[in-house]
């Protein structure tokens, strides 16, 4: 049992949750993840560590409220639990100084590309972030972003805040002034991710993304969570979550994600939340 | 002393009463439901079928069990209606009773050197076993043995499976501390998430743990050795020996072209979802599982009749098996096979995928295969299955499984320095004792053997008791 200590909306549906889970705090690393059950009756998901505290013996996650198990997670207040979490998953990100480090991050991916920002700027890294939403009330962790950045950069995809557009254009734009980039970090959805490693692509800008496919026990037993990367399949729990983008099949990615759509709806019209957590 | 003829008579009387039918569950409705298929004996059939047994002298079972039970021994008690006292007789040396006499292959073991086996048909060693052991968990008389004094030694146990439950409960009671680390957030291990309830009601399995617990053992669950903590960090802790029985669960793909796309499950996440998750009552639970019409399940082993018939029950009109080879070198249990042949599923012997095609939204319609013959045999004594040139055909389904095994999981081996594993990534111990080539780390089960058996699991689970309770107390 995980007591949750603190729950606030970061906007309308996008919460950052901090919860008891010493162990786990005590060894993540930047790029690590959880896999969480509310209860013995929930679904296991899989989600990023932002932050955590090891002296509180905490996590921070950030989660957008998309289906069943984040609205039932989203109901919960702090004081409640959540039954089982298990951690850390998946090989951290490899941390170095690269020199100048782009970390791209859209929508709820801002989050998970806040730890690796920060991270990549405690090795010494030039860092400049690219931070991108569809309209400004739903940007999040702007300020978190422009502390462990040496440079921020805010794109909205309908222009009422920062650069209006993408946050590939202004990466593009970046590219295009000159600056010399050794590494870009790109976290979002998937469509974002793609288009992110069209643009460095020919610039052989080494694009690090991370993927998530779909999981059950994210320990490596039942392969529900196969990416085709650079041709060969491989497990996203265990030999990711991050990849090299330039190698990945992100159409593969998109229809394996779609895979449980008409359940996922069904889901969500029986919600049981209220019963859980306490 | 009986004299010959006395005892000759006596045998014969005791053939004279045919092997007891353990009474099952039809056919057409079972396949609506997940609730065991057979119902088990009364006790007056169970005492019947007791008497058959003619209390060799030297008998033909207990060699032919791995744990060795002593099994005229509980049989007797049976006969005499004593059931619990069966029941404790059987748990001396298997702590397992209710899930053995349901899941290891007695046609394999006992019953196939069962004296009267050589003129008919050998007694009923697995169904007396499941009785007695399901008689003490309905009347609930379940004995807690005392354990003996503490003696201040620390192990861990690694992985809830048979091997780990076993080990944990022979440590515990000799008195030592007991932790066991589980990855998931239930025990049991295949037990759990991969033999389907129809096979294996699961509360069998969660009063099996729970008896292990009351004796003491602690179980640490979402505990991934080798993520939250290594091995090392285990010694660091405290701990004066680690045990590893964590299985061999990474699933075996073909490779071949389209398996990843979407329909497409390894059998280790369909039974996983099915089991573990209890997707079968999802919306009740949250986990989904695409309920197919046309399923083709690519094995024949075990674990591929598990699949097909949990593919019938969550409501496929066609259950295929795809076996590369004939019926006679499947590797399933002959009663899995029969009760899936009586539930309906269609087998494509000499069958073998090369394919799968995907509609316009990447979800699986049509598998590639080739027809095979057989040729020489191979290393494993089975035929070799040969391609037969330009017999490709298709056939349309909407979701596959790939049961064609597992393989060791990387993930201990790799986090543990010293550690040696074989080629195919499985730990190397000494024989008999599951010594690694780590001081103070020993291993059995699947992650030792590659996958076999729960009984086989259990006995090395219980060797290894024996050589960490040496090597704790000598330290
Ligand atoms: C390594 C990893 C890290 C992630 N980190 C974050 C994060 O920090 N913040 C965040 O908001 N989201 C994160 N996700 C995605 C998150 O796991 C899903 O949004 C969540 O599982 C949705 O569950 P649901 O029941 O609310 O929605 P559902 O209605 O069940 O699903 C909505 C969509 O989420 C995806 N999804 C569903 N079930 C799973 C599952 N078991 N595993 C993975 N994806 C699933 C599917 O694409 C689905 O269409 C991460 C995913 C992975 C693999
Ligand atoms: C579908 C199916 C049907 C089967 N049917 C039969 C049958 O009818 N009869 C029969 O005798 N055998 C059968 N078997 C084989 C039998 O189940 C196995 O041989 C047996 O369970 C092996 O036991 P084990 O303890 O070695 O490992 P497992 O049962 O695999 O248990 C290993 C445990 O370790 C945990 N673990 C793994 N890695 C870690 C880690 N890093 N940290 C912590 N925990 C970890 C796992 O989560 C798991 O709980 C079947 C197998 C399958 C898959
Ligand atoms: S071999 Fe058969 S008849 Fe003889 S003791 Fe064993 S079970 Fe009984
Ligand atoms: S989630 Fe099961 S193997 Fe990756």
């Amino acid at each position: 049992m995980h007591k949750i200590i603190e729950k606030t909306y970061l906007q309308d549906i996008v919460v950052r949750m901090v919860f008891e889970a010493p162990e786990i705090a005590r060894k993540r690393k930047a790029g690590q993840f959880v896999v969480l059950m509310i209860d013995d009756k929930g679904e296991r998901i899989p989600l990023t560590i932002v932050d955590s505290d090891s002296e509180k013996g905490t996590l921070t996650i950030i989660f957008q409220i998309v289906g069943k198990t984040t609205t039932c997670l989203a109901q919960l207040s702090a004081g409640d639990y959540i039954k089982h979490v298990l951690g850390p998953l998946g090989h951290p990100t490899e941390v170095e100084n690269f020199g100048t480090s782009v970390c791209v991050g859209g929508g709820v991916g801002v989050g998970v590309v806040y730890p690796i920002a920060a991270a990549l700027k405690k090795k010494g890294n030039k860092v400049i972030s690219i931070i991108g939403a569809r309209t400004k009330d739903i940007l999040i962790l702007e300020e978190e972003m422009g502390k462990v950045s040496d440079k921020l950069l805010v794109a909205t995809d309908d222009g009422s805040y920062g650069f209006h557009g993408f946050v590939s254009a202004v990466l593009q734009n970046l590219i295009d002034s000159g600056e010399k980039i050794d590494r870009v970090f790109a976290i979002g959805p998937v469509p974002m991710m793609r288009v992110i490693c069209n643009v460095t692509k020919p610039y052989n800008i080494k694009t690090i993304v991370s993927l998530n496919p779909i999981m059950v026990d994210a320990t490596g037993m039942c392969g529900a969570c196969r990416v085709s990367v650079g041709g060969r399949t491989k497990f996203g729990c265990v030999d990711g979550p991050e990849f090299d983008g330039h190698e990945v099949d992100f159409g593969l990615l998109m229809t394996r994600l779609r895979m449980y759509c008409d359940q996922e709806k069904q889901s969500m019209d029986m919600c049981r939340c209220g019963e859980n957590g306490k | 002393m009986e004299n010959k003829e006395e005892k000759a008579e006596k045998k014969e009387k005791k053939e004279k009463i045919p092997r007891q039918a353990m009474p099952e569950q039809d056919p057409k409705a079972r396949i609506g439901n997940f609730d065991e298929v057979p119902y088990g004996y009364s006790e007056e059939v169970a005492m019947l079928e007791a008497k058959r047994c003619i209390q060799c002298k030297k008998p033909g079972c207990i060699p032919g069990c791995p744990v060795d039970v002593d099994i005229p021994g509980f049989i007797k008690l049976i006969a005499e209606g004593k059931f619990i006292e069966a029941a404790w007789k059987l748990k001396e040396t298997n702590a397992l009773p209710a899930v053995c006499g349901r899941v290891c292959p007695q046609e394999d073991q006992c019953e196939k050197v069962c004296i009267l086996g050589k003129k008919g048909d050998p007694v009923a060693v697995g169904r007396l076993e499941r009785f007695a052991a399901d008689y003490e968990r309905a009347t609930g008389k379940i004995e807690i043995p005392k354990v003996a004094a503490p003696t201040g030694k620390k192990i861990a146990i690694v992985g809830a499976g048979p091997a780990g439950l076993t080990i944990a409960g022979d440590l515990v009671k000799v008195g030592h501390d007991v932790t066991v680390f589980e990855a998931l957030h239930k025990a049991g291990g295949v037990l759990i998430y991969g033999i389907p309830e129809f096979r294996l009601p699961k509360a069998i399995v969660d009063a099996e743990v729970d008896y292990l617990e009351k004796l003491g053992v602690k179980i640490v669950f979402n505990a991934a050795i080798g993520r939250l903590k290594t091995v090392d960090d285990l010694f660091a802790e405290g701990f004066h020996a680690v045990f590893l029985g964590v299985g061999a669960g990474a699933p075996v793909f073909m490779n071949v072209p389209g398996e990843n796309i979407s329909g497409i499950y390894s059998a280790n996440e369909y039974l996983t979802r099915s089991n573990l998750m209890k997707a079968y009552l999802f919306p009740k639970y949250d986990t989904p599982i695409v309920k197919g019409k046309n399923v083709a399940v690519i094995g024949g082993g075990n674990v591929a009749m598990d699949s097909v018939r949990t593919a019938l029950r969550l409501g496929a009109d066609n259950a295929y098996i795809i076996y590369r080879r004939s019926k006679k070198e499947m590797p399933a249990r002959i009663e899995e096979v029969h009760h899936a042949e009586e539930e309906g599923v269609q087998f494509n012997f000499l069958t073998n995928p090369i394919e799968y095609i995907g509609d316009e939204n990447g979800w699986v319609k049509q598998m590639v295969c080739n027809r095979m013959e057989l040729g020489e045999p191979d290393d494993s004594g089975r035929r070799r299955p040969i391609v037969i040139k330009g017999s490709e055909f298709t056939i349309d389904v909407d979701i596959v499984v790939v049961a064609i095994g597992t393989t060791a999981n990387p993930v201990i081996p790799r986090t543990t320095p010293g550690l040696d594993v074989n080629k195919w990534g499985y730990i190397v111990t000494k024989d008999g004792t599951g010594e690694t080539t780590r001081m103070g780390v020993y291993a059995g089960g699947d992650i030792v053997t590659g996958s076999a058996t729960v009984i086989l699991a259990m006995g090395a689970g219980r060797q290894a008791a024996k050589a960490i309770d040496e090597y704790v107390r000598s330290l």
